[in-house]
């Protein structure tokens, strides 16, 4: 019976999209446009109606409500309507599993996962709330100045380096080979401003372990992604870009309040990626390229850590900016730029990367790629991770 | 024994949860004692304030007070100031504080002292009663000095 459980090849991408990338607030246009923009793009490059998308999936509470988004494209009718619970970009791909579940289970037939921001719109995410008052967990933590990601965050990554004698130099890497892919994509915004050693050693510290260069950026626009199922994949222009696994989760008790999770030094991965590699019947040795979400770079070091591309005490060796160059690096990463140096939409861009690599359609295009990963939302709870593959892969 | 407050007046002061949760816990900070949640299901110790323990079930939590002494299990020293009223603060330090008398829960503060001072994972601290007696709402910071 458990053999059926499972989402593997049982739906595919078919059309991908987003909007023009703009630094935060700099979008001419309002967030629900952008949304609509980034949906309709992808239903072109699939060659699909958009009137026939009967399901929308997104995630970290997204204001372009499925409903509206139906009625505003015209949809014959809506049969999935989904909102994946947690913050930051750990819904990313627990929204493509989502969409593949609800195809799998013939729930819906055509789902859009999506993610929409216009941060001039609705106020920045790398600021401190302004109110007079607080109560709750926040007082726990506002009023000793712990008020942004970066600081929720960085205190697990110093933990984690103290551990297991992390160097600067591997977060670094992972900076550098975003940047340095970043210069082939003329949609990163960081396009045309590469990044050396120099530069990042020099960047100001925005809380240690993080220089400038280990944060991600804060941008406007919306992306967008088609999924249909194995078998209506086969009639689309492109090839089929199978979804082979997709799963979200947590930790024992990743949600105990005020930093009190018992696996503390962890980027939540411990028991998702098990799973994910359960269903996808693959390790991290079949993996070509992986798309990782980067809030930080300490997030994508304990990521890698925690997927089993290395161990803890390999990383210093491991994290290279040779090893994650594509296309020739042991593990290419982040091969649009990624949130660091592409465009941070909410993680999202990097489940558009993966397919890209899969179509062979990236503008660092690693050769004959098979099988791209993706991490979503490290440090959050719950993260997710997916897996995507090509036709030989099933 | 009232101290200078570690960080520039302007951020968002901290009052007990309208449920009452943790009023206790704010309220113990004003008479300089650490209360903390302790289950009377299985004795064990929670922190951060939540109405049942994550181990029995029990919704028969009280507030017990610990030794407001710990180590530092990590920290992190903050440099961009992400709030008007930190514009000029200049680099401070957080700690994550785990209490071994209360079965190794943490809890978050400031360490006091030069904000470049080593951090180190492991290091003895103890607590540091921050009194906003004049501020409205009436409150106090729990800080950390090394020991
Ligand atoms: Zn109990």
């Amino acid at each position: 019976m458990t053999t059926d459980r499972t989402l593997r090849g049982k739906a595919a991408v078919v059309g991908v999209a987003e909007t023009e990338y703009y630094k935060w607030g700099r979008s001419p246009d309002p967030e629900f446009k952008l949304a609509i923009e980034a949906v309709l793009g992808a239903c072109a490059n699939a060659g699909i109606d958009p009137a026939d998308v009967d399901g929308f999936s997104s995630y970290s509470n997204d204001r372009s409500d499925a409903s509206r988004l139906s009625a505003a494209l015209g949809c014959k009718q809506l049969s999935f309507a989904s909102m994946q619970w947690g913050g930051g970009g750990g819904g990313g791909s627990g929204a493509v599993a989502n969409a593949a579940a609800a195809i799998a289970t013939g729930q819906a037939e055509c789902v859009v996962v999506f993610r929409a921001l216009a941060q001039g719109q609705f106020g920045r995410f790398g600021q401190g709330p302004r109110s007079r008052m607080v109560s709750g967990a926040a007082a726990h933590t506002l009023p000793y100045g712990l008020m942004s990601a970066a600081h929720m965050f960085a205190m697990k990554v110093n933990r984690f380096m103290h551990d297991h004698g992390v160097q600067q130099e591997a977060l670094r890497a992972i900076s550098l080979a975003s940047y340095a892919h970043a210069q082939h994509n003329p949609r990163a915004v960081m396009n045309g401003r590469p990044l050396d050693e120099a530069t990042y050693d020099a960047s100001r510290w925005i809380v240690e372990p993080f220089h400038l260069f280990d944060c991600c950026q804060e941008n406007d626009g919306a992306a967008a992604m088609v999924l249909v199922s194995a078998e209506r994949a086969k009639d689309f222009d492109h090839n089929p870009c199978y979804v082979l696994a997709a799963v979200s989760g947590s930790q024992h008790r990743a949600g105990a309040p005020v930093h009190n999770t018992p696996e503390y030094a962890s980027s939540g991965f411990t028991t998702v990626a098990p799973r994910l590699y359960r269903m996808a019947q693959m390790g991290p040795g079949d993996v070509d390229v992986l798309q990782s979400y980067e809030n930080f770079t300490g997030g994508v070091m304990m990521s890698i850590v925690e997927h089993g591309f290395c161990t803890a005490e390999e990383v210093n060796d491991f994290l290279t900016v040779e090893n994650l160059s594509a296309p020739g690096g042991k593990l290419p990463l982040n091969t649009s730029g990624g949130n660091l140096a592409e465009c941070y939409m909410h993680g999202l861009g990097l489940n558009i990367e993966a397919v890209r690599q899969i179509w062979g359609e990236s503008t660092c295009q690693v050769p004959d790629a098979e099988v791209a990963m993706v991490c979503s939302g490290p440090m959050v709870t719950p993260v997710s991770s997916c897996i995507f593959g090509s036709e030989a892969t099933l | 024994m009232s101290m200078t407050p570690y960080l520039r007046p302007g951020l968002a002061k901290p009052a007990p949860s309208r449920d009452g949760l943790d009023t206790p816990f704010w309220e113990g900070l004003q008479q300089e004692k650490l209360l903390l949640q302790r289950c009377n299901g299985c004795n064990r110790w929670q922190w951060g304030p939540e109405w049942v323990c994550h181990r029995c079930h029990s919704f028969d939590l009280r507030y017990e007070e610990t030794a407001a002494e710990g180590i530092i299990y990590s920290h992190e020293r903050i440099w961009h100031p992400v709030h008007p009223a930190l514009a000029e603060q200049g680099p401070y330090v957080v700690v994550l504080v785990e209490l071994p008398h209360a079965d190794g829960v943490r809890i978050v503060g400031n360490l006091v002292g030069d904000p470049h001072q080593p951090l180190v994972i492991g290091a003895p601290v103890h607590a540091v009663f921050e009194h906003h007696l004049d501020d409205d709402p009436v409150h106090t910071l729990l800080q950390w000095a090394v020991s």
